[in-house]
């Protein structure tokens, strides 16, 4: 069966998603405002950071890693989104997946520019972060590759480089279209951008198979980058931390708050956007699936990392344990649990409220309850030491909240600028038999 | 002296440490550390690179506290050296483990990866009460706000000490380098030395059967061994 929006004829879907680039309304405008507003007092908050130092916030010994190193692993969690939805979904030629791929491509592009500021924030010396790229300098150094940050380093570089080029390629054809009618300076960037695409077949070929091919190394690129951000935990001897379980473990949270994000991305964009009849309630409800699917994975591996630690009952780790799930961080446990398991499995678990709100409902609450889940993971195993005198408790300050929060906004606003300028679903996916058009 | 390279250790036995704290305001004074505040205190950001450890065995009111001064280790198979990208810390040719403060950008990676917690961070550029600052150790670097440090075994007196033997002529006698703890503890708790040195009271001690190390299972091959006895 064909899927809604091929139903439609061409001319009318290109009309309607080209339709919101040239429109600025002024609710649009306010919207962006507020957002640029709400980024500009975290960039304050992070100016006041790095003129007092790392004291305001709420850091201390033993708890080095706090809010930014779970904003960190959160936002990287989120880039999940593009590159294995649209590139599995590519990969296995799911037609449906057409008024799907592009959002999820773009999240992913502005996940990671936001994740990958988040170690320099939550350097001692921010301003030095360079030292840690590997280029010839007067200190004769080369950086310590032994070192999980130099590993990570080079995958989030490798991913975000990927991830530019895996949004870029199809943008390609719906940028040489956009060129041909438009205002002057729009002409100018897309006709720069198309790179002179002019729809021959050797160009569609090309295309198609530059697609494949980034669609098969973006998944690699994926599944390893969000391994090596468990391992910067993994690998240090901490108790709760040392664990096998953590790669997969991240890697499926990190598809489970991505599927998420998509969700939430395009209920909005569907209301906003006016796109009722691209982004149907079958696209929700598979995506829904995949997210109760993603959910049941969540529950196995959390049963699986604390049940084996609590039967092995060593006082170490069973102290970041009791912390975990009977002590001071225990609310957020149990909230975690409730929001990441809970809460989906209700309403994706029972068709009647499988709907399109149910899937954005749920999809919101995985997304509060996967952050809560990267803090229970980051804080109780520092604030619970091997040596029981160092023990202390975290709370965060105003400079991580606002700082936290402006990343947000900041999403919200590159999400709103990107719509402005190119379609949110990729017009040339819906042209009858492109390759034999001209 | 047969050997060519030093390998510095320290021993402390726990039988003789009243904790009576000591050693923390000699290291305070000779490293340079800045003092804190009640405010500062409250919020976890003080930093003493000896602490006094207390564990309490039975119930009240038959108490025995037992003390325990724990500084870094200067572990040979150290777990904070590998993780920190900028080879900020590393390890002396005489089995030290040193920070390098100007290459420090403050990942805190080091210190999640202490087992014993023994790293400090500077939250702040560090600020002393008139008139303290002018009492800083001039062979002692101030270190800016961002980055880690630790206890150094007080390399600007092992450095002093090799340098004084060497000007006269003479090789490095046992006890001759005493960091500020050692010096500073009342009662001789602590003994510092090469164990690279079979004869030298500190291997003696090391050899000793109250001998431990601490979280030695994890294999970090401490050079500080705590004495006690065994109950």
């Amino acid at each position: 069966m064909a899927t809604a929006p091929d139903l439609l004829p061409y001319d009318r879907i290109r009309a309607d998603l080209f339709r919101p680039l040239s429109r600025v309304s002024r609710r649009y405008m306010l919207a962006t405002l507020i957002f640029f507003l709400v980024g500009a007092a975290g960039l304050v908050a992070w100016g006041f950071q790095l003129r007092r130092g790392m004291g305001v916030t709420g850091l201390q010994r033993p708890v080095f890693w706090g809010v930014y190193i779970v904003d960190f692993v959160f936002w990287i969690g989120i880039s999940h989104a593009g590159t294995l939805i649209s590139a599995i979904l590519r990969l296995t030629d799911a037609a449906w997946r057409k008024p799907v791929t592009r959002a999820a491509e773009a999240i992913t592009v502005f996940a990671l520019m936001i994740g990958g500021m988040f170690p320099i924030i939550h350097l001692g010396r921010a301003w030095l972060f360079y030292w840690l790229l590997p280029y010839p300098n007067s200190r004769l150094l080369w950086p310590n590759f032994r070192s999980p940050l130099l590993w990570d380093l080079t995958a989030i570089v490798t991913y975000v480089t990927g991830s530019v080029i895996y949004l870029y390629l199809p943008l390609i054809p719906d940028m040489a279209q956009l060129a041909e009618h438009n205002t002057p300076w729009r002409r100018r960037l897309y006709g720069a951008l198309s790179l002179g695409w002019t729809g021959s077949d050797r160009e569609w070929h090309a295309l198609e198979r530059a697609m494949k091919l980034m669609a098969c190394v973006i998944l690699a690129v994926a599944v390893s980058v969000h391994t090596v951000v468990a391992w910067d935990f993994a690998m240090a001897l901490a108790p709760m931390w040392h664990s096998t379980i953590f790669g997969p473990y991240f890697v499926a949270g990190a598809i489970f708050s991505g599927i998420a994000a998509l969700i939430v991305a395009m209920g909005i964009l569907r209301k906003v956007l006016h796109l009722e009849s691209y982004l149907t309630r079958r696209h929700f409800d598979r995506l829904a699936k995949l997210l109760l699917l993603m959910s049941l994975l969540w529950l196995y591996f959390t049963m699986a990392e604390n049940l084996t630690v609590w039967y092995g009952n060593e006082p170490k780790e069973m102290a970041v344990f009791g912390a975990r799930t009977r002590g001071a961080y225990a609310p957020w446990f149990w909230t975690t649990v409730f929001l990441n398991f809970v809460v989906p499995f209700v309403l994706l678990g029972i068709r009647r409220l499988r709907t399109i709100a149910g899937a954005t409902i749920a999809s919101a609450s995985v997304l509060t309850g996967m952050w809560i889940e990267r803090f229970i993971i980051v804080v109780p195993t520092l604030a619970n030491p091997r040596l029981p005198s160092a023990s202390s408790f975290y709370r965060p300050t105003w400079v991580e909240a606002a700082i936290t929060v402006a990343t947000f906004a900041a999403m919200a606003m590159l999400f709103m600028i990107f719509a402005k300028l190119f379609p949110m679903i990729a017009v040339w996916e819906f042209q009858p038999h492109p390759q034999e058009d001209d | 002296m047969t050997h060519t390279q030093h390998r510095w250790g320290m021993a402390i036995d726990l039988d003789r440490c009243t904790g009576c704290a000591a050693c923390v305001v000699a290291c305070h004074a000779e490293n340079n550390l800045p003092v804190s505040t009640p405010e500062l205190a409250a919020e976890g950001r003080t930093a003493h690179w000896i602490r006094i450890d207390r564990y309490y065995q039975g119930e009240f009111p038959d108490v025995k506290v037992k003390y325990m001064p724990v500084l870094c280790q200067q572990c040979d198979e150290a777990p904070c050296e590998p993780v920190c990208p900028v080879y900020a810390t590393y390890h002396n040719p005489e089995g030290l483990n040193v920070q390098v403060y100007n290459r420090c950008v403050g990942t805190f990676y080091c210190a999640n990866n202490c087992p014993y917690t023994v790293r400090y961070f500077n939250w702040f550029a560090p600020q002393w009460p008139e008139p303290l600052p002018l009492q800083h150790n001039p062979d002692v670097a101030i270190r800016p706000g961002g980055v880690m440090e630790k206890c150094t075994f007080c390399i600007q007196r092992i450095k002093r000490s090799k340098e004084d033997a060497a000007q006269e002529g003479r090789p490095l006698a046992d006890g001759e380098v005493r960091p500020a703890c050692v010096q500073s503890c009342p009662a001789e708790a602590m003994v510092f030395g090469d164990l690279n040195d079979p004869e030298s009271k500190v291997s003696r001690l090391a050899g000793n059967g109250r001998a431990t190390k601490l979280l030695e299972e994890l294999g970090t091959k401490p050079k500080v061994f705590y004495l006690h006895k065994a109950t």
